[in-house]
């Protein structure tokens, strides 16, 4: 079934990959960008309706660069299991939906990864109450753990790797999760660490609840297109790329036109006064200059929807930039 | 001699309230317990309720009298032992709530389609109602226009489906779904029941086969696999999918339902039909269907009801339905942790409509009798 789909997926993707996404996109006046049915602080609907959040930011920047304006983007709601079908059939031109970066979806379901937007990785949460630093001192203590998940596994591996015992409480959601962590049927809660956050932001005293620091799996998440159509891949790519250059060389939404005047020549580059990095996008030269400028460069973005002055509270950690003790790189802009 | 000696009264213990709990609260030991059991649970429960959704509930301002914008200014958030539930997250978001991301300036043709709606169905529903013939001319054209106003077209600015949401999808999805396939579970069923052999085998076919599989699967047959048999370019509407596959579902238990009818209808019936000389669909038409449906009516609002809620199951596809918009509202950061006024209103909505669909085919089955003297009225 699974080979059928990707057999499927492939005739279908190598017409898009003649058609041209990135003209597709021009031709029909707007961005379609798959994001989740809701997510705190990656996607979700704001009370006027408007989508918020870091995936919907990275839709909104590729809109920018196209069509040099935020709203010409439609947002099309996927769940875990209808992205990639949707994708693969050129109903969306992009996915920017919490999408953890693996081998077999980047090769096998034939897709391309552009870049990375979030690093996330499984975490665990305990009541401030029990007294625990870290994930080591959990000896014997009953973890509320989603069932069937690559997180079951990644804890079992954790536990015995470091010779420790613990009682499963399986799950289902992670609505289930929260129930059973804030009535105390299980000590431990684990999941990706994003939505831990989220799952203590709604407590009703979040400061009664600790994140450990451990952090046991990779998941890099980061928007995706098909594969077989470069141009449009790299359009996403530099888009997301132009808002991590931009918090590197220190220009936000708010300096951007002060900066049009800077003597750093990567700047000038950046925001196209020079060169015409525009033109081999086939976008126009100003492209970045207004990604910057309507939606602010990654960390203006970052601490706008899930920063640790949002009821999220996540620190920038791994998130942060290379220079600042992060891993978020962006290869150089010239 | 006759003297007029006054009837006496019925023993007080068996009328009037006194009479009643007797009768019906306190007729032995076991019922007595139970009654009291109930009460008890009745009485500690419904005044925390009334507290909790109404008196200690904050609509639009908190106990401070400010206007709640966020979760952190709901006066159970401030003050968790005395603040009950915070409906401003439903008062802020209405507008999602009842349409989704429809835009404001078009939202009239919404409202007109629901007024519509109520002036092509209660007719439809009430055969007192005056100048029904009228009106129900009326109610044929309606999805006409529905499909126009609500989609676009015909000079109004075309507005996608991916920005309806909220009840206007759950309304569409329902009403479209019970309305199509009432016709086509009817011809199903008198497929089903053919003497000619290959029509009899596709209906039954079709209709195991439907109801062989769960709804989810075939939402996602039509929402998953559908576009990769499509050619490139051609894109069949995402909710459309979704009517189809609900539609098709609905048919098949419909059609099941109205068989049962079907055969509960006494052989003498068909042969009379029969031997006054109507043909197959004079038959069908004038004597057995009447009967047949007449007998069907708990069933087909059963399955109705059913159909209403198993909407919701299309958010499993991403289309963002009553429940939908719920979620999406609690996973908005300004509103994390309010799930339990979200799901509260969602079933509340949920239940006005399924308990008014119950409440009619009670008043339906009371007018047409249903189940007594069957075939012999």
């Amino acid at each position: 079934m699974k080979k059928l789909l990707s057999i499927l997926a492939v005739s279908v993707f190598a017409f898009a990959a003649n058609a041209g996404t990135l003209d597709d996109v021009k031709n029909r006046g707007f961005l379609k960008c798959g994001v989740t049915t809701g997510l705190a602080g990656f996607a979700a609907p704001d009370d006027s309706g408007e989508w918020a959040g870091l995936d919907a930011d990275m839709c909104r920047a590729v809109a920018v660069a196209v069509f040099g304006d935020r709203s010409k983007v439609e947002f099309i709601t996927t769940t875990g299991k209808s992205r990639f079908p949707t994708l693969a059939s050129g109903e969306i031109d992009m996915l920017a939906r919490n999408t953890t970066w693996t081998i077999s979806r980047d090769v096998n379901l034939g897709f391309e990864f552009v870049g990375v937007n979030f690093y996330d990785g499984q975490g665990f949460m305990v009541p401030s109450a029990l007294g625990v630093s870290s994930a080591k001192e959990l000896d014997g203590a009953t973890v509320c753990i989603q069932t069937g998940t690559t997180t079951e596994l990644n804890l079992a591996d954790f536990f015995r790797l470091n010779g420790i015992s613990y009682e499963a409480l399986p799950i289902e959601t992670n609505d289930e999760g929260k129930e059973n962590l804030f009535a105390g049927r299980c000590d431990v809660y684990t999941t990706d660490a994003s939505g831990l956050s989220s799952t203590r932001a709604a407590a009703a005293d979040p400061s009664k609840w600790v994140v450990l620091p451990e952090i046991i799996s990779k998941e890099p998440l980061g928007p995706l297109v098909r594969h077989g159509d470069h141009q449009w891949g790299d359009v996403v790519r530099w888009s997301l790329n132009a808002m991590i250059i931009a918090e590197e060389l220190g220009i936000t939404s708010e300096n951007v036109d002060a900066q049009l005047s800077s003597n750093v020549p990567e700047v000038l580059r950046l925001l196209g006064a020079e060169g015409s990095y525009g033109e081999m996008l086939e976008l126009a030269p100003d492209w970045a200059y207004q990604i910057i400028k309507q939606i602010g460069n990654y960390s203006e973005s970052y601490e706008a929807n899930v920063g640790p002055d949002t009821p999220l509270e996540i620190a920038r950690g791994l998130n942060a930039l290379w220079t600042q003790g992060g891993i978020l790189y962006a290869p150089p802009f010239r | 001699m006759n003297e007029i000696t006054e009837s006496r009264k019925p023993p007080l213990a068996t009328t009037g309230i006194l009479g009643w709990l007797r009768m019906n609260l306190f007729s032995n030991w076991i019922n007595s317990l139970i009654s009291l059991f109930v009460l008890y649970v009745l009485i500690q429960f419904i005044p925390w309720i009334l507290n909790w959704t109404i008196f200690a509930a904050d609509f639009k301002y908190n106990f401070n009298g400010a206007e709640i914008t966020d979760r952190t200014m709901c006066s159970r958030v401030l003050d968790p032992e005395n603040g009950g539930a915070c409906w401003a997250i439903i008062y802020v978001r209405f507008y999602q709530f009842m349409y989704g991301f429809y835009p404001r300036d078009e939202v009239w043709r919404v409202n007109l389609s629901y007024i519509m709606l109520a002036v092509a169905v209660v007719p439809l529903l009430f055969d007192k109602f005056p100048f029904r013939k009228h009106f129900l001319k009326f109610t044929y054209v309606f999805p006409v226009i529905a499909f126009f106003l609500l989609n676009g077209g015909l000079g109004l600015e075309s507005v996608s489906t991916n920005k309806w949401g909220g009840l206007l999808v759950t309304l569409v999805l329902g009403c479209t779904g019970i309305a199509l396939a009432f016709p086509l579970g009817i011809v199903l069923a008198l497929g089903r029941r053919s003497n000619l052999p290959v029509i009899s085998m596709m209906c039954t076919l079709f209709i195991e086969f439907i109801r062989g599989v769960p709804l989810i699967t075939l939402l996602f047959f039509g929402m998953v696999m559908l576009p990769l048999f499509l050619p490139e370019g051609v894109n069949m509407d995402g909710l459309a999918r979704v009517l189809v596959a609900v539609t098709l579902f609905q048919s098949a238990y419909m059609a099941e339902v109205i068989r049962g009818g079907l055969q509960a209808i006494p052989q003498g019936q068909y042969e009379a039909a029969r031997s006054i000389g109507l043909s197959y669909w004079q038959m069908n038409m004038k004597v057995v269907l009447p009967q047949a449906i007449r007998i069907s009516i708990p069933s087909i609002v059963n399955t109705s009801i059913g159909l209403f809620k198993d909407t919701t199951l299309v958010i499993i596809v991403g289309l963002l339905d009553l429940l939908g918009i719920g979620r999406g509202a609690l996973a908005d950061t300004t509103w994390l942790g309010l799930a339990y006024e979200v799901y509260f209103f969602v079933s509340l909505v949920f239940f006005i409509f399924t308990f008014a669909m119950s409440r009619y085919s009670l008043y339906l089955e009371k007018k047409l009798k249903t189940g007594i003297n069957m075939g012999a009225d």
